[in-house]
């Protein structure tokens, strides 16, 4: 891994990346901005990984008859869900960019628990590459939920070597949330009062909340289904006296959380980047930042509405119905703010800010369509259909991907001391969009008309849809492995980056060097004014 | 079915209101979306910076009343959203008590299995007459499987160990996809089949083509098999509740609760007879019969056994 770091190239002064040299600085450091870098490598990898999965199930899908046996492409929904959600999306803007920028935003020298810090990525990978084991070995074909009784009883792959990985990387969400949230508490610098906070920080405060609370639940389920399955408890099964729905509560009282861990992250990235590249304060900075925690405390209440065909009592559906619809709420007012921050400001259009744009357009777009999902009677003909895969793609990959994406390029010169090469970065943003929605959308379309989710075949009047969907798909590969391409070029030969190239307001890029050294700041920070004082006013100013 | 049609066939009284319902949500959908568009577009051109030196423009901080506008109009269009699908969701899941034709499914990997009352069997395919509500009791004899006809606008998952119904009153002849929604293991893409709506007079021929012994014959033979036979009498005085008469009426139980004799309850009670105990008798003198009957002949018994109570006369009533 040292010598994928061209470290030896930033001679000027020390910081963190020239401080140390060889893999024992590395794999045995503390810091939390090489730890970050850590996760930043292993979770580009594992994209990769769930991304080729993805592939092979475009290429399947391109015909009604497919390509693969229908176990292999089981396997590679199973493994794409699994590999995305686990080891990407849970970990991804919070492990890398959280890791790295929260201590440095609240005037921190590292995070509360350094070597918990790096605890939690060795779990990580731990959990990795038991899941990549059990892909070694033939893989497992439950579908990234694992619903009982089928993977209790019935599946033949290794789930238990699945389950063990997802377990284990659980614990690495769980220390990176309480690593968070004491730092947050704990270690903020003088003047850096909770009104004063970025909302890159009040989104990952969030988020560790669910994380803390939240993943636990997933383990135990996981525990439960281990046990069901080699001693054969009876918790799910009906054939032992267990109820298959319990599963489904179970899971999903984490796994629609953690759709929440995999979102607020990103709409905290998007919150730092619109108010750069427009000049100016959060419009509604206290609403943006409550919303947060209202997403996260009503994302606890809303996981019923994955089993309104499950059986569940018609009575509990309208009450998560209901719920669901309250929790779009605090969503919709943060793109309102967004939009509002915009108004009359100074708005220039580098690479971040396009992501940015993306963000906005396509979260809109997979928030508007969660309201179908929310609303009974619709969702009884969607659920389990490709509505489904388009609504939490334009959710997670439109909306997630698109910030962390946005993200690496905002902070990538902080990162690296390095600039990208703008141009290519625009045009690859634009190549995600396009290549995006290309691939998304035709799945809208072919939900309502009924192909359900998980079809290896399908009937031929969906394969013109699919079709385009592959094409798409394509697209928005080469959008992906362009900035891989460009941002490792301009890592060792990209021109020297400024303290501060966006003219960016907080205390990474006004108070600490760029990039950092060691301890994050040449001395003590103090914070004297709110965040995002973009127009240089003098005075607190009530905020509305 | 045109490539690119929003709106698949319509083949049951359902399907025209949960599209109406669809296109109400998609005409605020691409409302909403188009404000945010044009909002978004329009500040992104007008108040572009045109000169790198620009001076930052003068901080807006927010605005009460607007917070207020946009968290409370969009609260009062879902609200509208939410009890209108809610209203929907219960009218497509409450069958209606009487008259409906009861069809009974089993789905197990990887395959429907359709038995209709009169004895006939299918598999993968099922016939049904418009103008009648049609009940399906779904069983599964495995995994959890998901019975789904988009051209209904109607799925319901197939849970094992349950039943669970699917009702819809069909409303156009014609063929349409049955599908399996629930992923169910290796061949869950070819686990559907077709649905045949035909006109009531067309199906009356279809099923009188005939086969060897009704489901409600099939099911009096197991019941004599299984022994039930011996203390289920139809008077009063047996050690076992009397069956005559009961479907579809409330029972009253030893502890006092009260339920309705339906599907559902009639399963548990003979697989499990001591879950709910009905007043006045003893508990563990029925044997347990969980594991003993598989599913298609716990179905043919409940044919059997529903019939044991005539229908009431030919009302109209339905649940709603």
């Amino acid at each position: 891994m040292s010598t994928m770091l061209p470290f030896a190239q930033i001679e000027a002064r020390p910081n963190y990346l020239n401080v140390d040299y060889g893999w024992k600085s590395w794999l045995f450091t503390t810091d939390h901005k090489r730890i970050a870098l850590l996760y930043l490598f292993s979770i580009t990898a594992f994209f990769f990984v769930g991304g080729a999965f993805a592939v092979g199930m475009r290429l399947n899908l391109l015909t009604p008859d497919g390509l693969f046996a229908h176990d292999t492409y089981n396997k590679l929904f199973t493994m794409h869900g699994i590999i995305m959600v686990f080891f990407f999306l849970v970990p991804s803007i919070p492990a890398t960019l959280g890791n790295f920028l929260i201590p440095i935003m609240v005037g921190a020298r590292d995070l509360a628990f350094p070597r918990i810090n790096l605890l939690s990525w060795y779990l990580y990978i731990i959990g990795g590459v038991i899941a990549l084991a059990a892909i070694a070995q033939g893989g497992v074909d439950t579908g990234w939920t694992f619903y009982a009784p089928f993977s209790s009883t019935y599946s033949n792959t290794h789930v238990i070597l699945t389950a063990i990985g997802v377990f284990v990387s659980g614990f690495s969400s769980i220390l990176t949330g309480l690593n968070f949230i004491v730092t947050v508490h704990t270690m903020r610098a003088p003047g850096m009062t909770w009104g004063r906070l970025p909302l890159f920080v009040w989104g990952h405060y969030a988020t560790s909340l669910i994380q803390v609370l939240g993943t636990p639940v997933i383990a135990i389920t996981l525990v439960l289904l281990g046990l069901e399955r080699i001693l054969h408890a009876g918790i799910f099964d009906p054939a032992l006296g267990g109820d298959p729905v319990l599963f489904q509560h179970l899971f999903w009282f984490y796994s629609h959380p953690a759709v929440y861990i995999m979102i607020l992250p990103g709409m905290a990235v998007i919150s730092e980047i619109v108010a750069c590249f427009s000049r100016k304060a959060i419009f509604g900075y206290t609403f943006v930042a409550i919303s947060s925690i209202a997403i996260a405390v009503l994302g606890f209440l809303v996981w019923g509405h994955h089993l309104f065909v499950a059986g569940q009592s018609m009575y509990a559906s309208v009450v998560f119905s209901f719920l669901s619809f309250l929790v779009a709420i605090p969503s919709a007012i943060k793109v309102f703010n967004w939009t509002a921050t915009m108004y009359k400001g100074s708005i220039s259009y580098e690479t971040p800010m396009l992501y940015a744009f993306g963000f906005i357009g396509l979260f809109t777009m997979g928030g508007l369509t969660g309201l179908f999902l929310a609303t009974l009677a619709i969702d009884v003909h969607v659920t389990d259909t490709y509505f489904v895969i388009a609504h939490f793609h334009y959710v997670m990959v439109g909306g997630m991907v698109m910030a962390y994406m946005g993200g690496i390029h905002f902070w990538f010169p902080k990162i690296s001391g390095r600039m990208y090469p703008e141009n290519w970065a625009r045009f690859a943003a634009l190549i995600v969009f396009v290549g995006f929605n290309l691939t998304f959308f035709p799945q809208f379309i072919l939900g309502y008309q009924g192909m359900p989710r998980r079809y290896a075949h399908y009937p031929p009047e969906f394969q013109v849809l699919n079709v385009m969907s592959t094409a798409g798909a394509s697209i928005l590969a080469v959008g992906y492995v362009l900035p891989m391409i460009y941002l490792a070029w301009a890592w060792r030969k990209g021109p020297k980056a400024p303290q501060n190239p966006w003219n960016a307001k907080g205390l990474e890029w006004e108070q600490s060097p760029t990039p950092p050294p060691t301890f994050n700041f040449e001395t003590q920070p103090v914070v004297t004014e709110p965040a995002y004082n973009y127009s240089g006013e003098e005075e607190e100013v009530q905020r509305g | 079915m045109g490539v690119f049609d929003i709106f698949p066939a319509r083949a049951s009284a359902a399907a025209g209101n949960v599209d109406a319902l669809y296109a109400f949500l998609l005409v605020v959908g691409i409302g909403m979306t188009a404000i945010i568009f044009f909002f978004v577009f329009l500040f992104a051109v007008k108040y572009r910076r045109r000169n790198a030196d620009d001076p930052a423009p003068r901080a807006i901080h927010g605005s009460l009343p607007l917070e207020i506008a946009w968290s409370v109009a969009p609260f009062l269009i879902m609200l509208v959203m939410f009890a209108w699908g809610a209203k929907l969701y219960f009218d497509n899941y409450t069958p209606p008590l009487r008259d409906t034709f009861d069809v009974y499914v089993t789905g197990k990997q990887w395959m429907w299995k359709v038995q209709y009352p009169t004895g006939q069997r299918e598999i993968n395919e099922l016939h049904v007459p418009t103008g009648r509500p049609v009940k399906l009791i779904l069983a599964s004899e495995d995994v959890i499987h998901s019975f789904y006809i988009p051209a209904f606008r109607l799925k319901h998952d197939v849970v094992p160990g349950s039943y669970q119904t699917y009702w819809f009153e069909p409303t156009k002849p014609g063929r349409y996809r049955i599908f399996c929604a629930e992923y169910c293991g290796t061949n869950h893409s070819d686990m559907g089949g077709w649905v045949t709506v035909m006109d009531p007079h067309d199906f009356a021929e279809w099923l009188t083509g005939g086969t060897g012994g009704s489901m409600k014959e099939q099911g009096e033979k197991l019941f004599q098999q299984y022994g039930c036979v011996t203390c289920h009498v139809t008077d009063r005085e047996g050690r076992s509740p009397s069956l005559l008469n009961i479907f579809g009426k409330p029972v009253v139980l030893d502890d006092g609760r009260t339920v309705l004799a339906d599907e559902a309850y009639i399963r548990e009670s003979i697989l499990n007879p001591n879950a709910k105990i009905v007043k006045g008798y003893k508990r563990d003198i029925m044997p347990v019969f969980q594991g003993q009957i598989n599913e298609e002949g716990l179905l043919q018994l409940m044919v059997y056994i529903k019939s044991l109570s005539p229908p009431v006369s030919a009302g109209k009533e339905s649940s709603k």
